[in-house]
């Protein structure tokens, strides 16, 4: 059995043009929470490297303010592009609403990914708030993010 | 009908550490036992207490959801490929 790796923080970096892009679905939600995902290169132990090379708009299949489910289809079809380049799918955005840009415990739960960037937007006052975490065996760590032009 | 099933990372452990595993069947459903009786692990992340498929996996054949198609009735052919992918959820 290959070592557990280790529980590190990537740094979440982000363009400008796709910070804006996942805020304004977030806020194109609203009501509801919305979703997506975030695809970019992994090292071979399958830890992503922080750097985003695509961000995939989903529907919330579960059309609700409190929870979200990234719909299906869009899952495969943003898993598949990003398997064409190469790359993998490296985590997921969600917003919420009314509440802290902190994992729940319902997103702490049914955390699959232990590799995942778990980004939390949000929108519960004027500025939008971005954070990033990693999730792994119900322990939450906060990553840094940085959005630049670059 | 054998059929190529891909699990996920999470299910490999359950299933020797196999990333794919080749079965038999006419439907998926019938894929699934084929594969519950092999890795019986596999069973309560597959299928809930009704019988039905798990509302935490999302399954595909030949990247088509079957919960679009005949769930777990879904027909499949020689050469298929069911594709098993956690669902991303959370609250």
């Amino acid at each position: 059995m290959p070592a557990e790796p280790e529980f590190v923080e990537p740094l979440l970096r982000l363009s400008t043009d796709q910070h804006r892009a996942i805020v304004a679905h977030c806020y194109d939600g609203l009501p509801d929470e919305a979703c997506g995902l975030l695809a970019g290169p992994v090292q071979t132990d399958g830890e992503p490297t922080g750097v985003v090379t695509a961000v995939y708009p989903c529907t919330n299949a579960d059309r609700s303010a409190r929870t979200y489910t990234v719909d299906s289809r869009d899952l495969i079809k943003a898993m598949r592009d990003a398997e064409s380049r190469h790359e993998e799918l490296v985590g997921v955005w969600h917003s919420h609403t009314h509440s802290d840009p902190y994992p729940s415990d319902t997103d702490v739960r049914q955390a699959m990914e232990p590799h995942w960037m778990y980004v939390l937007v949000s929108l519960q006052h004027a500025e939008p708030v971005l954070r990033c975490y990693r999730i792994r065996d119900g322990a939450v760590r906060e990553c840094e993010v940085a959005v630049s032009d670059s | 009908m054998s059929v190529e099933v891909r699990l996920p990372t999470l299910l490999r452990p359950q299933a020797g550490g196999a990333a794919t595993l080749s079965a038999d069947g006419s439907t998926v459903g019938e894929v699934f036992q084929a594969l519950i009786a092999e890795h019986p692990e596999l069973a309560g992340n597959l299928i809930d207490e009704g019988g039905q498929l798990h509302k935490f996996v999302n399954v595909y054949r030949n990247d088509d959801d079957i919960r679009y198609l005949d769930q777990l009735d879904t027909k499949v052919a020689d050469g298929d490929v069911i594709s098993i992918l956690p669902a991303v959820a959370g609250g």
